[in-house]
């Protein structure tokens, strides 16, 4: 029997829930004002947009032959003591800082211009994107094999199934991560240098960590999915003359996927809020670089709000897309 | 056309039981065969040894010639030839009633998807629900599944079609449309093996009925034999109880 709330009281309560949210608001404000935290929430924009001023440089020694300015950008040519030409382009807008005939000197700054560029936190969370989409790309191939692998017939399958989940489900993340960053790159980075000749960077030891860690998961997931098929579905499947391959790819996996999909978005959720593990071994991702802005910038408090609040937004769109996945499979 | 020999079946899980003790039989194109017996006597184990969904533990199961048993035999093929139809329809839920139909003539046939759909809609007409082809299996009442479970089976071409207690899930009222599609099936001449309680069709259409008890054949004969006077004190009890 459910509760029942009169109407009042569900009034109240409503109006109850908003006021908590407000004192809860309130009351961190009054903490800071406390210990005279003085908040620049001006400086975030520019984590997200940097502006720059670039400098255009003189590489030769000479005079300005020609300065020649064209609707999109200005051209500035200099003509070097032994008779040679070189021209550098300026956007308009910039500022030109040189003359016609002006005598320039290798390291002479000609003209200088701003130019707009992706902030730390953009970066950062960019790279965030990333890794995840790899890894819950990886993750879903690895689970998907893992689970038809985890109850079938061949026990190797069965078992290598079997021991990868309880390895990876029973060890922590954080040392996963380890492994795979000290040892295993050293491992196979040394081999690959000394046999084909090239590295993997940093980043990819990462994406295979966090793959590994939420195949072993998806895998569990799409295990529980099948299982729950009727077997009915495969006898008349099989009965049809169908193989096991084919009852599983046109019968069992596409009814099993409508069930898998919500514990499949709760766990593609973790892994975007995992990869701030990643910081750890030098992958600048969203964490990493709210940590970086925070140094140079000493707004603490505003940087870790808006980190937590681009997690927020990636994790929110994620299910709101499952959601909508959902959705559309259930009608069919 | 089918021919057991010595079949024996064991479950061990949840304990052990003797499912199928020394089973013969001999099934001749054609034919149809009713399988009675109470429950638990093994008549639907006997069923699914036929088209390997149990695989036997002793003897011969020969399909056309090909035993199932043998190791080198491609069950897959087998199949294809061995119309099933469950006791409870098995449609696939995520698919129309004529995409259920069609995708076993399109993976394991390689038919053409128009050659599929020419073909779906004669059975749908056949089993009379064309006007059903688009709705989900759900959305249909037991019978109609079940016709469309049977109009699935038939779209293989199968050689021999299987029923496991096809109208056993079904309400009263909806047995007969069944069974009158199973009663055209037996006339055109397929070989059919059926395991059922509707004694009323065993005995309008069998050829012979097999009376099984604890996992043997007890009595095989031809149905007005077999229900007027049967031979064994056990088929005596069994008639006695459900006539």
């Amino acid at each position: 029997m459910e509760e029942q709330l009169t109407r009042k009281q569900i009034r109240f309560w409503s109006g109850a829930y908003f006021v908590i949210i407000l004192a809860m608001i309130g009351g961190f404000v009054l903490a800071t004002s406390q210990i005279t935290y003085s908040w620049h929430w001006s400086v975030v924009p520019t984590y997200f947009v940097a502006h720059e001023t670039v400098k255009v440089q003189a590489e030769l020694e000479g005079t300005v032959d020609s300065i020649q300015s064209s609707g999109e950008s200005s051209t500035i040519t200099v003509k070097g003591e032994d008779g040679t030409f070189e021209s550098y382009e300026v956007p308009s807008g910039g500022e030109l800082l040189a003359g016609e005939t002006d005598m320039v000197f290798p390291g002479d700054t000609l003209a200088s211009y701003q130019e707009w560029r992706p902030g730390l936190l953009m970066l950062g969370m960019m790279v965030t994107i990333k890794v995840s989409l790899y890894a819950i790309v990886i993750g879903i191939l690895l689970g998907i094999w893992g689970g038809i692998a985890r109850i079938s017939a061949n026990p190797a399958a069965r078992w290598l199934a079997y021991t990868y989940v309880e390895l990876i489900r029973g060890t922590p993340l954080l040392v996963q991560i380890f492994i795979w960053y000290y040892i295993g790159s050293t491992l196979i980075n040394q081999l690959f240098h000394k046999y084909i000749g090239f590295e993997i960077p940093a980043l990819w030891y990462g994406v295979i960590a966090l793959a590994m860690f939420t195949g072993a998961y998806v895998t569990e997931i799409v295990r529980s999915g099948i299982q729950s098929i009727n077997h009915g579905q495969t006898e008349a499947a099989r009965s049809l003359g169908m193989t096991h391959f084919q009852s599983l790819r046109y019968i069992i996996m596409p009814q099993a996927m409508r069930r898998i999909l919500p514990p499949l978005a709760g766990q593609f959720i973790s892994l975007i809020k995992d990869s701030s593990l990643l910081g750890i071994i030098a992958v600048r991702e969203l964490t990493k670089a709210t940590r970086e802005a925070v140094t140079t910038s000493f707004a603490s408090f505003e940087l870790f709000f808006t980190c937590a609040a681009l997690y927020l937004i990636l994790t929110f769109t994620l299910s709101l897309c499952v959601q909508y996945l959902e959705r559309r499979m259930g009608t069919s | 056309m089918i021919d057991v020999k010595n079949v024996d079946k064991i479950f061990y899980a949840p304990h052990k039981i003797q499912a199928l003790t020394d089973v013969s039989a001999n099934i001749e194109s054609g034919e149809v065969v009713v399988v009675i017996g109470p429950s638990g006597s093994g008549k639907s184990t006997f069923l699914r040894c036929l088209n390997h969904l149990e695989t036997a533990d002793a003897g011969h199961i020969l399909i056309d010639g090909v035993d199932l048993l043998d190791p080198a035999t491609n069950i897959d093929k087998i199949r294809a030839e061995v119309g099933m139809v469950f006791q409870s329809f098995n449609l696939f839920p995520h698919k129309t009633v004529e995409e259920n139909i069609i995708l076993a003539q399109r993976v394991v046939r390689k038919r053409s998807l128009s050659e599929a759909r020419e073909r779906t809609a004669i059975l749908l007409e056949k089993v009379g629900i064309q006007d059903k082809a688009k709705v989900f299996p759900p959305q249909l009442s037991g019978g109609q599944q079940q016709r469309v479970a049977i109009a699935r089976a038939l779209a293989m071409d199968p050689k021999i079609m299987l029923f496991d207690e096809p109208t056993s899930a079904l309400d009263p009222e909806m047995i007969g449309e069944v069974l009158d599609v199973m009663k055209t099936l037996a006339r055109e001449g397929m070989t059919m093996v059926v395991v059922t309680h509707e004694m009323g069709f065993a005995r309008e259409v069998a050829d012979r009925v097999i009376f099984m008890d604890s996992g043997r054949i007890v009595e095989v004969g031809p149905p007005e034999h077999f229900f007027t006077n049967p031979s064994h004190d056990r088929t005596k009890l069994f008639l006695n109880q459900i006539l």
